[in-house]
């Protein structure tokens, strides 16, 4: 069985505590968690991905864990979520795919406590230094439009040829101001992962 | 007084495992704290601006010690820091300058081995600019193993008002260190060069 070849992983919270001016108490906060993995399947075509798939059970774990206690918060306490992935110039596109769809958002949502909405999720080609825009929807009811959001992430040394760059973004909060209507948090049912 | 009014932060933490070579034991850690804070002399020339360095201390300690538990709240895990500053457009160079007291210090005052001078770097940039951020050993500047830099940006600052105020820190030597000089393990460490 494969598991995540991982030579750095890098973890941001932000707190945002005004925006125009306005106060934002208590801050808005969110964070990313990226692996940068070395990529089985690099260099060559693989008809089976098992093994990306494989990594990305692991993946979803270890960085929705990383996010939560970077936030310093109770799973519980959770609100949104995304993953993306950023997969080097030898590999191809579908590896991405392998990593993120299968199998990663089931321990994701378990280290959310209950993530019930389909995690957002993006995916590229790149090189070193580009930046992977992570999109976030609320975990519990994707319609949830306060909740909408993205949070960029960027390693100057990743991905290389041979790597993939895996991220998880989970916050404890909306956008700073959110005045655009629309299903609330408290008005979440939270049990269609929709509303 | 001029108020820090600071309009968002974030801390991040590096964890390297390896570069290509043998895995590490212990991997390295990079992390850097940064503050979106209000620019109080942009958009016109202000003579006298010393005031704001006396201001801005509670903050780079604050941040030192965000960081620092970021890291376990273990001071003796760090062997190396730096700090850096980008000034919003509306801004001059000067003003980034103001951060070199209070962030430096911050730092000094909660590490037991730090009697480098705290390297640094400043420019003036839009929000997206990135500074690259010097490290160097805390103890002694020319150990060669611990010079580094980490890479410091944010999408959305500063803007025209603002300054970006930065500290970093390392747990160790660059994670496959072989380029030889001097050794962490040889240092006199009495005046903060060897």
């Amino acid at each position: 069985m494969s598991t995540a070849k991982i030579r750095k992983i890098v973890t941001t919270v932000e707190n945002t505590y005004l925006e125009m001016g306005k106060s934002i108490d208590p801050p808005t906060r969110r964070a990313a968690s990226v692996a940068v993995i070395e990529n089985p399947c690099a260099g060559s075509y693989h008809e089976d991905l098992e093994a990306l798939m494989v990594i990305g059970e692991e993946l979803g774990e270890l960085l929705g864990r990383k996010c939560v206690e970077a936030l310093g918060i109770e799973p519980s306490q959770a609100q949104s979520y995304g993953k993306s992935a950023m997969v080097g110039e030898n590999g191809e596109l579908e590896h991405a795919a392998a990593i993120l769809h299968p199998r990663l958002g089931k321990p994701l949502r378990a280290a959310v406590e209950k993530g019930a909405a389909l995690v957002a999720s993006s995916k590229k080609m790149g090189s070193m230094g580009q930046v992977l825009d992570v999109p976030l929807g609320h975990k519990k009811a994707a319609y949830v439009r306060s909740h909408f959001d993205g949070m960029e992430v960027r390693i100057n040394d990743a991905p290389r040829a041979n790597e993939i760059m895996v991220a998880v973004a989970v916050t404890d909060s909306g956008r700073p101001l959110p005045r655009v209507g629309g299903l609330t948090h408290g008005d979440a049912v939270g049990e269609d992962g929709l509303r | 007084m001029p108020e820090v009014i600071i309009r968002k932060s974030f801390i991040t933490i590096e964890e390297i495992f390896h570069e290509g070579g043998p895995p590490s034991a212990r991997p390295l850690r990079r992390g850097a704290v940064a503050s979106v804070i209000v620019n109080p002399y942009a958009g016109r020339y202000v003579e006298s601006i010393t005031d704001f360095i006396d201001d801005l201390r509670p903050l780079g300690l604050q941040m030192a010690k965000d960081l620092l538990k970021a890291f376990g709240d273990e001071p003796s895990l760090i062997e190396g820091y730096g700090k850096g500053a980008i000034v919003g457009e509306a801004g001059e160079l000067e003003h980034g300058a103001l951060w070199h007291a209070p962030g430096g210090y911050s730092m000094r005052e909660l590490l037991p081995a730090s009697k480098a001078i705290v390297p640094s770097t400043k420019k003036v940039g839009g929000p997206g600019t990135l500074l690259d951020v010097p490290v160097t050993h805390s103890n002694a500047s020319y150990v060669r193993s611990h010079f580094d830099a980490i890479e410091v940006g944010c999408s959305d600052a500063p803007r025209a008002h603002e300054m970006l105020v930065i500290l970093v820190m390392t747990s160790g030597a660059r994670i496959h260190n072989r380029a030889g000089g001097l050794a962490a393990a040889d240092i006199i460490g009495e005046d903060g060069l060897k």
